[in-house]
């Protein structure tokens, strides 16, 4: 699919990136961004036209003279009563919710990816087949065992929650990307008397970095977007430690009215993960493990 | 709010110590045991905080479901296999069934293909980051507003009315009449679309963690292929490829996994109508419409079961890898 023509390309791509056989790269990727953006830009469009108009043209004609944009979506968004504690709310839950799991994962597929013991794939397996338990199964008991260690409603719940559940994925994608690390790197460690700790502080965690820079992106974003962990485990017992997410969904009646305002609460709660995904864009970089790594 | 930001100081901080701190600690209490007894045990202490966590909250909720799964609707019965008989003997869970097939397949090669085709390209240009940020908003956006994006893109108004849904809009101008894309139960055509708006939001996904296995591939390999003579695709059939290959199970195990679950883009756009339901939907409603646990507990149990060949492929590719390294 890469439509660089064959023999051309000797000089690597450093060497004239623009060049006539990349013609074709270009078209591709930007063809493909374009697809990808337009539907997300037809909501943006709409979230600044007044609810008549949004729902009654589509959103191209805002491109068109007369036009007739307007803030009040936003404004009506933000001027929620407690937007600004939900949106503060969120941080502390999203935060902690992603750096916990993080940790614990890393540890666990170290121990899956370079220690021996019996049963380990069998156990490896059934962690990873815990992706597939509905959260909704879970739900009911999980809350019964906050509320007897008497934690229900306070971020702690949440913290713990969320760790739990994204831990199968964190435990695959990190033993996956640790096990792959080449033998002789902890071999000669070993012989060099470092222990697992010093391995695994100094070797496995700085060589899974991109791996890991993924996973906080991910753990971050699903803890920011979830509505129903937090409704279950907070809302009942204490609404003042509610999320965004909570009051965003607020914003439409059961009747569905207030639609219009969804579009500016989606950029308005989207901005944040996007910083973390920029700011965490310059771990993705070649050479952080292929320094390391002998091939 | 400044005993919230103290608290939040607090955890920022002290979390990663406590784990840090438990790590080194168990590596002291292991100098204690005598030297032959360690490599038994040291594994066992850096799995401990990971299987506490999913023990407590994943695996002893989903033993009660099992239990729950042999039961009737009160949960004070117990009826054998008798919800299992009434899953696979409902037409609409056969229904469900076969829409989750066509989940599972196509939103894997959809969001597997499209995730790799998009970080081996952006791999190659100057506008990495920013390319790979358009492909990734989808994911950002919580799936309310992506079923509302999608209703606007989706939307249907009868011939001869001005239409306001992008793609019909864009299908009249090429003269064609307006299509209700998620009417149409012919080839599942509305499961298909449904399909399309999840395999939007996931390429992103894909994309991150194809791109992350991707850098992490030594470029002196690639070099040494390119100074030999060989294209850009023989570099990527030869070297790049096969050093993809397990992230790309990996992602497809997770793509599998989450087209089996799929509820949230069925709820919010056709709420399992006109013969898109799946699996995941059935549940929620023999769960909170019904009021029947043992048939949704019934329903989680299939889906538990449904994975395990899946599994098994994955331990035969973790041992080609340890084979190998």
């Amino acid at each position: 699919m890469t439509a660089t023509s064959p023999g051309l390309d000797q000089a690597g791509p450093e060497q004239g990136w623009f060049a006539r056989q990349h013609i074709g790269l270009h078209t591709a990727l930007i063809v493909l961004m374009v697809i990808w953006a337009i539907p997300t830009f037809g909501l943006f469009v709409n979230s600044f036209r007044p609810a008549t108009e949004a729902f009654g043209t589509g959103w191209w004609s805002a491109l068109f003279p007369p036009y007739n944009f307007t803030f009040e979506n936003y404004a009506h968004v933000l001027g929620q009563s407690n937007i600004g504690t939900n949106f503060l709310n969120s941080l502390f839950i999203s935060i902690p919710a992603t750096v916990i799991p993080i940790f614990v994962a890393a540890f666990a597929a170290y121990a899956f990816s370079w220690m021996e013991f019996p049963g380990r794939n069998i156990l490896f397996v059934v962690v990873v087949g815990l992706l597939v338990v509905p959260l909704q199964a879970t739900l009911i008991p999980v809350l019964s065992l906050f509320a007897s260690w008497g934690i229900a409603g306070t971020f702690l719940a949440v913290w713990l929650a969320h760790t739990a559940y994204g831990l199968p994925f964190a435990i695959y994608l990190l033993r996956n990307f640790m096990g792959s690390l080449p033998r002789e790197v902890f071999e000669s460690a070993a012989i060099d008397g470092a222990s697992s700790v010093t391995s695994f502080f100094r070797l496995a965690l700085p060589m899974s970095v991109p791996a890991i820079a993924a996973l906080a992106i991910f753990q971050f974003l699903f803890v920011w977007n979830d509505l129903l962990v937090a409704l279950i485990y907070i809302s009942i017992v204490n609404p003042d430690n509610l999320p965004l997410t909570v009051s965003i969904a607020g914003l439409v009646t059961s009747q569905g009215a207030g639609t219009e305002f969804l579009g500016a609460a989606a950029f308005i709660s989207m901005a944040l993960p996007l910083i973390v995904f920029f700011g965490l864009q310059r771990f993705f970089v070649r050479g952080i493990v292929g320094g390391s790594v002998k091939g | 709010m400044t005993d919230k930001l103290i608290t939040a100081a607090i955890v920022v901080v002290g979390v990663p110590g406590v784990l840090i701190g438990y790590i080194w600690a168990t590596e002291q209490v292991l100098r204690i045991l005598p030297e032959r007894r360690r490599p038994a045990i040291r594994p066992w202490l850096w799995l401990a905080p990971a299987l506490a966590f999913l023990a407590l909250f994943l695996v002893y909720p989903m033993i009660g479901t099992i239990l729950r799964s042999f039961q009737d609707s009160l949960g004070k019965t117990f009826v054998g296999l008798d919800n299992f008989f009434w899953f696979f003997g409902s037409a609409d869970a056969l229904s469900a069934l076969k829409n989750n097939l066509l989940w599972l397949i196509f939103l894997t090669l959809f969001v597997v293909g499209f995730g790799l085709l998009v970080a081996v390209l952006v791999d190659k240009v100057k506008y990495e980051s920013f390319a790979k940020s358009v492909i990734f908003v989808p994911l950002a956006i919580s799936m309310v507003a992506a079923g509302v994006i999608w209703l606007y893109m989706y939307q249907y108004k009868p011939p001869g009315a001005v239409q306001t849904g992008t793609l019909n809009a864009a299908v009249g101008v090429a003269g064609l009449g307006p299509i209700p894309w998620l009417q149409i139960e012919d080839f599942s055509v509305n499961t298909f679309m449904l399909i399309i708006v999840m395999a939007w939001m996931w390429t992103g996904f894909a994309m991150v963690i194809i791109s992350a296995a991707l850098k992490g591939i030594n470029p002196e390999l690639m070099e040494a292929a390119r100074m030999d003579g060989a294209t850009e695709w023989q570099v990527f059939r030869g070297i790049v490829f096969p050093l993809l290959v397990p992230t790309l199970v990996v992602v497809s195990t997770t793509m599998i996994i989450t087209a089996l679950k799929a509820f949230d883009v069925v709820f919010t756009m056709t709420s399992g109508n006109l013969n898109t339901n799946v699996i995941a939907n059935e549940m929620y409603a023999e769960m909170f419409k019904f009021g029947q646990y043992g048939r949704a507990s019934a329903i989680a149990v299939v889906l538990l079961l449904a994975i395990i060949p899946i599994m098994f492929f994955n331990i035969g590719r973790f041992r080609a890898q340890e084979a190998v390294r």
